[in-house]
């Protein structure tokens, strides 16, 4: 069971529904390798059903239920995107919904290698949010950076430590902008992880400060 | 998803409904109206009924109930007016075809329908994907417990939840609403309140920290 969890507001986001997508896909990763989430989430949708159950009713357009029942026995035109394609094969180290987002396999992606990290980025057109898959090699440091925005890491496979903790399959790690951090894998095996940035990284290192105009892409 | 709900027919249930949409009604304004209406018990009954044997009675029943509330809904999180009843009759129909996924053990009709109302709203009006879980993944990981016996009866479930809701201070339980239910930036609760953006922050997080507290039992 992960050790390290979403904040509560992430979970309640989550439920409600006000998540961006990127942080809902790690969100829901985690929530698949963390019975204990699942839980807080059920709470809140309860919450949430509350919330649909206290709304004043309002007046529907006057052909709504015709419209409706005459649709009960038509086929479903298009597949519904939101319910679980429930492909059960695959990578099972990434579990479902993730497994959906890679189209079962990492093989897929389009990764880049620099030194002993391997990347490759998921959800691209996310304006201001930045999804990647990372590969990282037994022991590799990922250059110390700190944030304009928050930084999410969810561990797939391996793990890694920092200053705050250690980190293992299902955790999930947040930094906020003020933290500066630099995780190193664990010697055992790749590290591979769900990493969600809300703003570019920012390198602090001298050679990263180099590297990062290659870095940032 | 993962607590066994049981559905008990509990004489106390409408009174705790009663009570529910009181509270929730605080701060809210003009809705006075729905204070006095009591839920029926048969919601899930309906929904069973749909499941079971495509039941258009029952369906009629759930749309006459549900169908209103959920274009309230989604009216208050801005969709217009025609965009919210072409939503509304989207979230009834998936109501009718999907209602053999819905386990009264598990959740409560109001629940699972705020889920469809949730996720057909990300899809059609922020054109994003919903990720959900799949429960059957083989690599999900297992709940220790996942006996019925062992859960709370709905009844229990409901009080638990509403305790929760009613210990969350008035002011704090606006901006929660505001912040996860209406789908507003801390920013914008800030500059439509007059607060500042730390007390929106602080407030926010106070609250959820108390809900998660309430909550703990549940957990």
């Amino acid at each position: 069971m992960p050790h390290h969890h979403p904040s509560e507001e992430m979970l309640l986001g989550y439920a409600a529904g006000s998540m961006n997508e990127p942080v809902a896909l790690l969100v829901a990763t985690h929530l698949a390798l963390c019975p204990e989430c699942r839980r807080g989430v059920s709470a809140y949708e309860m919450i949430g059903g509350e919330e649909l159950e206290s709304q004043a009713p309002v007046t529907m357009a006057s052909d709504s239920l015709v419209r409706v029942l005459d649709l009960l026995d038509e086929p479903e035109v298009s597949a519904e995107t939101s319910w679980p394609k429930q492909i059960r094969t695959g990578d099972m180290r990434l579990p479902q919904p993730l497994r959906d987002y890679v189209a079962g396999s990492l093989d897929s992606l389009d990764w880049h290698q620099r030194g002993g990290i391997a990347e490759a980025s998921l959800l691209p057109d996310r304006n201001s949010f930045k999804t990647r898959l990372m590969r990282i090699k037994p022991k590799t440091a990922i250059p110390e950076h700190s944030h304009h925005g928050s930084e999410y890491t969810l561990v797939l496979t391996g793990g890694f430590s920092d200053h705050t903790g250690h980190f293992l399959r299902g955790d999930v790690a947040i930094a906020d902008p003020a933290v500066q951090h630099r995780p190193v894998a664990d010697a055992d095996e790749d590290c591979i992880c769900l990493a969600v940035t809300d703003a570019p990284l920012r390198f602090t290192g001298t050679i990263a400060r180099l590297l990062s105009p290659l870095l940032q892409r | 998803m993962v607590i066994g709900v049981q559905a008990v027919q509990s004489s106390s249930r409408t009174t705790l409904v009663g009570v529910a949409v009181m509270t929730l009604d605080r701060g809210m304004g003009s809705n006075a109206t729905v204070a006095s209406r009591a839920v029926p018990d048969e919601l899930s009954e309906f929904l069973i009924a749909v499941a079971e044997r495509k039941d258009r009675k029952a369906f009629i029943r759930l749309f006459e109930h549900f169908g209103p509330r959920v274009k309230s809904y989604l009216r208050r999180l801005g969709v217009n007016d025609s965009e919210a009843d072409d939503l509304m009759q989207e979230v009834m129909l998936t109501v009718w075809r999907r209602a053999e996924q819905f386990d009264y053990r598990k959740a409560r009709a109001s629940t699972w329908i705020f889920t469809i109302t949730r996720n057909k709203r990300i899809d059609a009006i922020r054109r994003e994907r919903r990720p959900e879980l799949d429960p059957n993944d083989p690599a999900l990981v297992p709940d220790r417990d996942d006996d019925p016996s062992e859960a709370l009866s709905a009844s229990e479930w409901r009080a638990a939840i509403q305790r929760a809701i009613n210990d969350v201070p008035e002011e704090q339980a606006r901006l929660l609403r505001m912040s996860f239910f209406e789908d507003k930036t801390h920013d914008a609760i800030a500059t439509e309140l007059d607060l500042p953006l730390g007390t929106v922050k602080s407030r926010i997080r106070l609250a959820v920290a108390k809900l998660r507290r309430s909550l703990e039992d549940l957990r």
